[in-house]
């Protein structure tokens, strides 16, 4: 019999006093600042951002120091903010090409216009434990040199030969879909999975995009290019008749290039995967980029042989709120399920016994009856 | 009657380029702005300030068809001056009261005898701006690397 219980309140009113008890932690240290989240943390931010597929540093580090440190439960707590706010419109695309660069390297090309930018990337370092800055010692300002020319896409630069395919473009007649207004239905389009990449996991974009590499739906990728640094962000302002710009924000783009030995459709060529991510996050760029390109079977005659290009298998579980949320319900109150559960097993045990013992089982008897 | 006029005018470069300006003016240089003003006109809400979202847009590819990227919150605000002159301001961010006075500094751009005002606020956010990207370039240029070839063999 199920007996509506109800109960908790004082517990669960306690456990949150705790939670915030445990957040402030120790009282004899001084409580960290959003502001020094943005500035010392600013790529943690930088990742709940774009898994939160809200562009705010300030509410990402906000979300960051309520959360524990909890990157998804950030992520969670910046999503679910979201939905209290009104959509304005849809802004112009972003122009990358005339972004404000601050990191820009290729694999392919070592002598290329705008040069080899390494910007502030942990690449070279040691990855060895810095003890100076348990001391908190002063740093140095940045070198400073003369900027060079413009820094020219790679993409443009292979375009030439006609070697390789053009930017993305959508077959005729193509409406661009939004994840956060339908619902997803497959197969996807390319503009539904990028939208749906930018916001995917990093985790679980870079195992994908790690079992490529390993054989499991191989790409033979090169980085063309990768670049970090501000775009200007411009709404159309229909009052007014034309678009202004709301201001700037900073994103990584990945251009992966892979090697394709054509197909009876395509000639020989070089394909190519996009990343383009909030914030400063080239893996999550480089993962991107990928996984976008595994995820083209159809358009170029490939057969799924591997999870990273099936595209139903990667959509659906590259958000981590709503894996997060189906994994951790589990552990919400499944009495009434358990306790039903449990009697089946039991009837089954005792079939099973019997079976095993040479004995009619009971039910089997009693039906027979 | 001047001012609707106005809202109906065809794209107009220096105001697009203002409104950019503004919106990346701090609420410190906006404020400082407002404050020293002679003459302060009556400010009359239309609408907002509110915040909202804007959902960014990228290419795939870089340059080819969009794509929605994400979300950034954005806050906007329309003014009127007691003068008529309607103001527009919409910025990234949270930050409402500088929506306010973004869309005041708007619709004083439209007045004749605060034309000078503006235009000075606009001169300092410009320069900031320009000091800020600067610097950032020159730091960025000095972590570009210089190839050397190693020479192999016997000659």
């Amino acid at each position: 019999m199920y007996v509506a219980v109800k109960g908790g309140e004082a517990a669960i009113a306690n456990a949150h006093r705790l939670l915030a008890d445990r957040r402030r932690g120790d009282r004899n240290l001084p409580s960290i600042t959003i502001d020094q989240v943005v500035e010392q943390l600013g790529l943690a931010v930088d990742r709940v951002m774009a898994e939160a597929s809200l562009y705010d540093r300030a509410l990402a580090a906000l979300a960051v120091r309520q959360a524990r440190g909890d990157m998804i439960e950030a992520i969670f707590i910046l999503r679910a903010y979201r939905t209290t706010l009104p959509r304005f419109g849809y802004s112009e695309p972003v122009d990358t090409a005339n972004m404000k660069v601050e990191r820009r390297v290729s694999a392919t090309y070592k002598d290329l216009p705008g040069g080899q930018l390494l910007g502030p990337t942990f690449d070279y370092t040691h990855r060895l434990l810095d003890p100076s800055l348990i001391s908190d010692e002063t740093v140095e300002e940045p070198a400073a040199k003369e900027p060079g020319e413009h820094v020219m896409r790679v993409s443009d630069i292979l375009d030439g030969e006609g070697l390789i395919e053009g930017d993305g473009q959508m077959p005729e007649g193509h409406v661009m879909g939004d994840l956060t207004r339908e619902p997803m239905e497959f197969p996807m389009a390319r503009d539904l999975r990028l939208q749906a990449l930018a916001r995917g996991d990093e985790g679980f974009l870079l195992a994908l995009a790690y079992s490529t590499q390993r054989g499991y739906g191989r790409t033979h990728p090169f980085v063309g290019e990768i670049r970090i640094g501000e775009v200007e962000v411009e709404l159309d302002l229909p009052e007014l008749g034309f678009a202004v710009s709301l201001g700037t924000i900073r994103v990584t783009e990945c251009q992966m290039v892979n090697q394709f030995k054509g197909s009876a459709k395509q000639p020989p060529q070089f394909t190519r995967g996009y990343g383009l991510v909030f914030g400063q996050s080239e893996r999550k760029a480089m993962s991107m980029s990928l996984v976008d390109r595994a995820l083209r079977t159809d358009e170029f005659s490939e057969d799924i042989v591997a999870p990273a290009q099936d595209q139903e298998f990667v959509i659906s579980h590259a958000d981590n709120v709503q894996a997060t949320g189906f994994v951790e319900h589990l552990k919400l109150p499944h009495y009434v399920d358990f306790q039903a559960e449990l009697d089946l097993v039991r009837r089954m045990r005792r079939d099973y016994e019997a079976m095993n013992s040479g004995e009619t089982p009971k039910e089997r008897q009693e039906a027979a009856e | 009657m001047d001012a609707k006029l106005k809202q109906e005018s065809p794209p107009d470069p220096a105001r697009k380029k203002a409104m950019g300006l503004l919106a990346r003016a701090t609420f410190d240089e906006l404020n400082a702005a407002w404050e020293t003003l002679a003459d302060k006109p009556e400010v009359h809400p239309v609408r907002g300030p509110e915040t909202g979202l804007v959902m960014v847009r990228g290419r795939i590819g870089g340059g080819g068809d969009p794509f929605n990227l994400g979300e950034a919150t954005v806050s906007r605000a329309t003014i009127r001056l007691s003068t008529g002159e309607i103001g527009h301001g919409q910025m990234l961010g949270t930050d409402r009261q500088r929506a306010r006075l973004a869309a005041i500094f708007d619709a004083l751009s439209q007045c004749a005898g605060n034309k000078a005002d503006v235009a000075s606020l606009l001169r300092r956010v410009a320069e900031r701006i320009a000091q800020e990207e600067r610097r950032k370039a020159e730091e960025t240029a000095a972590t570009r690397v210089d190839f050397f070839t190693m020479v192999r063999g016997d000659d």
